[in-house]
């Protein structure tokens, strides 16, 4: 499993090099990959239907409990069928729509790599891989979103979807971990366990913010849901399938999964309940302003969404069956509406429904796609979406919260229902209209996915015992206790259909008179205009502009200014430290001889010196001698090699200045004396701290140092009496070669500077153009 | 005598800074020359200091007769020694050319990337 999976990861790798083999049909030959994977799991169905959950043991990181074991049970089954199912489909419908398109390979390899992410999330039973391929979805759903790089749009849609998806990632990896550390694994099979001691636990109300956080960015619940409709900047396969089927359900999934863990609570009820329907009705509300059909689409999915998180908070049996059902249900229809989008966008060249009408005598087979998934969009008898429908009304019927929730499920059906019947009748019937581009009937390869999933819709609302199992495995894994499950089309006359029947007469209604609809929501226009994504751009414009603010303040060009703040930063940290963190030891007593009295005075003089003359030369000469004297000090103080090399270099440094001196300008008095007094203050700090810092460091011995084996070993191993220098060429060569580099690079930089000069090469130029050139 | 070198190398790292925070590009250089000694004195004084025991083994002995001056602080201030010349070498040359080039001395008027 995990081979297949990781493996999905290379082969996205080799993408490119298939390309060159199979050019237009690697769309074909990479699907093999998940349709495999497929294959494969529909024959572990029966297994897990039978209520076991299959474990497939990978150690990661042992030393930090982190596995990449894999979790079989119904909730990760449904997924994993979802995504492995769809993403066939999807590849073979992206190599019609996409044909041609010179980012074809690009595509591929981000697809492949999504897939294969998604699949790990869902499968991953250790919370941080799951974090792992959380993130890489929302990685690759960046790149996907942006596949069009060259529009600015795509490029700012994938960048919002990126912050709000990986801002709420960052919440829940603090989740996760406190999640860990309450519930004392990694493991969620072991953590779904101890649902009691979550509960019961200190932190439970932070690790269910957190997760909340994360997972309502990633499945764009109110306030968050602005990302999805943008996100529809991508190409229209990526909208069916990150956008609707898999990705965006990835919140949800990570709810359903700690719901035996988490849920159950009041707080989880309120929050989830709220929240989601919240979602529920604003995705329903929104979705009826946009003409554009890839953005009705995406409202609506958001609608579903928020139907989902509303159905884990309401958590009873019928709740999670519903859940199952629905999600099920959405993930068939919604895929194949979007892919009738998409065919409809590459047919006629516009993605305005508004424009379109008449289509299903040129486009029947697309017709009666997109009527079947919109029936089942509407939760019309007899599809699949109904008996979705009728479960979900049971459950609002039945769950706590009834007053509130039944009527905001039944305005989401009627608002839906009208959303269905505007992708499903609207472009195909009525009369022709002017389109940019004359229409036929889409390619066979983007006529399959739609075909199928809409093929399902029916199938399963006809013979909805087929999805039974499915469905009940799904509810016990998420209900965290064994639940039983039995669909049927018909339950009788009761009150779910009596309120399906009102949904589906008001949802026509509001159909028959869209454009008035369209027109009377007009004038909250400026609200929605303030909704949550303005303070999402608001809240970028304050970042950058606090980016701003701090470059101008800290990195203003001034070296000065650079260096005072470094100071002030080191002498405020490490003088607090010295004077908080230690007692300070200062050993004061004076052991001087005159003559070294003497020469350390000459040298501070030399160095007072070289700051008060005004004259170049003597300044350089006052340094001199305050060099000379250094070197007088290490040979007094038992460092002859040192002594002799201070001394050279010495001599060195003054011939070199002097040299160079008379091509600098002189010194210039620019600073006013208040300017120089800070400076003053700034320097004896520093020096002030530098002293004390020494007479600490004399003061005390922390630990023993390693020169001792360098004085016992330098002649029995080294073969040399000169200790320091035994150091030098042996203990530590490899220092003394970088050394060696450093000079060497210091020598060629210089060579170089003195060499080349920027006047030459301009002349040069000009001649080689044949100009020319006066000196 | 570490007292006395400890109050030396603070008035050494004074005068450094105080010249690196010049606006004068020559001053810069007679500051960088000042805070390479300093930080080389430091570091051969924080070892603590010893009268005439150079780190030596007399000839014919494996080891030194008895206790002689810290080899490892010396080794590194001899390396440090020759580095801050190379920087300095090629800072000093830098700065010829910079002042060729922008004909400014003062450091305020070179703080933007184009001249």
């Amino acid at each position: 499993m995990q081979f297949a999976v990781l493996g999905g990861f290379v082969l996205a790798a080799f993408a490119p090099l298939l390309h060159r083999w199979f050019g237009e049909r690697t769309g074909w030959v990479l699907a093999l990959l998940p349709g495999a994977l497929l294959l494969w799991l529909l024959g572990q169905l029966p297994t897990v239907v039978a209520g076991e959950t299959l474990v497939f043991e990978q150690a990661w990181v042992p030393g930090l409990e982190i596995t990449l074991t894999f979790l079989l049970d119904g909730l990760s089954l449904l997924f994993a069928l979802l995504i492995s199912g769809i993403g066939v489909l999807v590849l073979i419908y992206a190599s019609g729509y996409l044909k041609g398109h010179p980012d074809l390979v690009r595509f591929h390899v981000v697809i492949l790599a999504f897939m294969m992410s998604m699949l790990g999330l869902v499968l991953a039973d250790n919370l941080v891989s799951l974090f792992v391929f959380w993130e890489l979805t929302s990685i690759t759903s960046y790149l996907l979103i942006g596949f069009n790089h060259t529009d600015l749009e795509a490029r700012k849609s994938a960048l919002q979807g990126l912050f709000v998806t990986v801002g709420g990632g960052l919440a829940l990896l603090a989740g996760l971990i406190l999640l860990a550390l309450a519930g004392d694994s990694w493991s969620l099979q072991e953590l779904t366990g101890r649902g009691e001691l979550l509960r019961g636990h200190d932190l439970y109300l932070p690790i269910l913010l957190c997760l909340l956080a994360g997972a309502f960015t990633k499945s764009a619940q109110f306030p968050f849901h602005f990302w999805l409709p943008n996100a529809m900047a991508a190409p229209t396969p990526v909208s069916a399938y990150l956008h609707s089927a898999t990705m965006v359900k990835a919140g949800v999934y990570l709810l359903a999964r700690l719901s035996p863990a988490l849920g159950g609570t009041p707080a989880w009820e309120a929050w989830l309940c709220l929240i989601g329907a919240l979602t529920m009705l604003t995705g329903a509300f929104l979705a009826l302003r946009h003409t554009n059909i890839k953005k009705l689409l995406a409202y609506s999915t958001v609608m579903a969404l928020g139907t989902l998180t509303l159905l884990l908070g309401i958590g009873s049996e019928q709740a999670m069956v519903a859940f199952a059902t629905f999600l099920l249900a959405h993930s068939l229809y919604k895929g194949a509406l979007f892919m009738v989008a998409g065919i409809l966008d590459h047919e006629t060249g516009t993605k305005d429904i508004a424009l379109m009408g008449g289509l299903r005598r040129v486009m029947p087979v697309t017709a009666l796609c997109a009527a079947v998934a919109a029936l089942s969009l509407g939760g019309v008898i007899p599809l699949f979406g109904f008996v979705a429908k009728e479960l979900l009304f049971a459950a609002a019927w039945e769950g706590g919260w009834r007053d509130l929730l039944l009527p905001a499920t039944l305005i989401a059906a009627i608002l839906t229902l009208a959303a269905a019947a505007i992708v499903g009748i609207r472009p195909f019937f009525g009369e022709r209209r002017e389109l940019p581009r004359d229409p036929h009937e889409g390619p066979g390869t983007m006529l399959l996915g739609p075909v199928l999933l809409a093929g399902l819709s029916l199938l399963l609302g006809l013979w909805p015992g087929a999805a039974e199992g499915l469905v009940a495995a799904t509810a016990s894994s998420v209900g965290g206790a064994p639940v039983a499950a039995s669909l049927y089309l018909w339950h009788g006359i009761n009150g779910p259909l009596l309120l399906s029947l009102v949904s589906l007469a008001l949802g026509l209604l509001l159909f028959r008179h869209w454009a008035r609809w369209r027109a009377a929501l007009r004038p909250l226009e400026p609200l929605i205009q303030r909704g949550p994504e303005a303070l999402y751009f608001r809240l970028m414009d304050a970042l950058v502009e606090v980016a701003e603010w701090q470059t101008r303040l800290l990195q203003n060009g001034y070296m000065r200014n650079y260096l005072v703040m470094m100071l002030l930063v080191l002498v405020g940290l490490t003088g607090v430290t010295l004077f908080a963190r230690h007692e300070l030891h200062l050993a004061v007593a004076l052991d001087v001889q005159l003559h070294e009295a003497l020469v350390v005075g000459l040298m501070v003089a030399g160095a007072v010196m070289a700051c008060v003359l005004r004259a170049r030369l003597a300044a350089v000469a006052s340094v001199g001698v305050m060099g000379f004297c250094i070197a007088l000090t290490f040979v007094l103080f038992s460092a002859p090699d040192l002594g002799i090399t201070q001394l050279l270099v010495e001599t060195l440094t003054v011939i070199l200045l002097i040299l160079v001196l008379f091509r600098l300008p002189r010194f210039a008095r620019l600073s006013s004396p208040l300017e120089r007094v800070r400076d003053l203050v700034v320097a004896a700090a520093t020096g002030g701290l530098m002293t004390l810092l020494i007479l600490q460091v004399v003061s005390i011995d922390p630990f023993s140092s390693i020169s001792d084996y360098m004085v016992a070993n330098s002649q029995p191993l080294g073969h040399g009496h000169n200790i320091v220098n035994v150091i030098l060429v042996d203990f530590r060569a490899l220092d003394t070669l970088g050394e060696m580099f450093v000079l060497a690079l210091a020598a060629i930089g210089v060579f170089a500077m003195l060499r080349f000069h920027a006047g030459e090469y301009e002349t040069r130029d000009r001649q080689a153009r044949g100009e020319v050139v006066d000196d | 005598m570490e007292p006395l070198m400890a109050l030396a190398i603070g008035i050494l790292y004074a005068t450094a800074i105080y010249m690196m925070l010049r606006r004068s590009i020559v001053k810069l250089v007679i500051g960088l020359m000042l805070l390479s000694n300093a930080a080389n004195l430091l570091i051969f004084a924080s070892a603590g200091m010893r009268r005439g025991a150079p780190p030596l083994v007399p000839e014919g002995a494996t080891a030194p007769l008895g206790l002689v001056a810290d080899p490892l602080p010396q080794a590194l201030v001899l390396t440090a020694i020759v580095i801050a010349f190379g920087v300095l070498s090629f800072a000093v040359v830098l700065i010829r050319r910079a002042y060729e080039i922008v004909k400014a001395d003062d450091l305020d008027q070179m703080k933007d990337t184009d001249t």
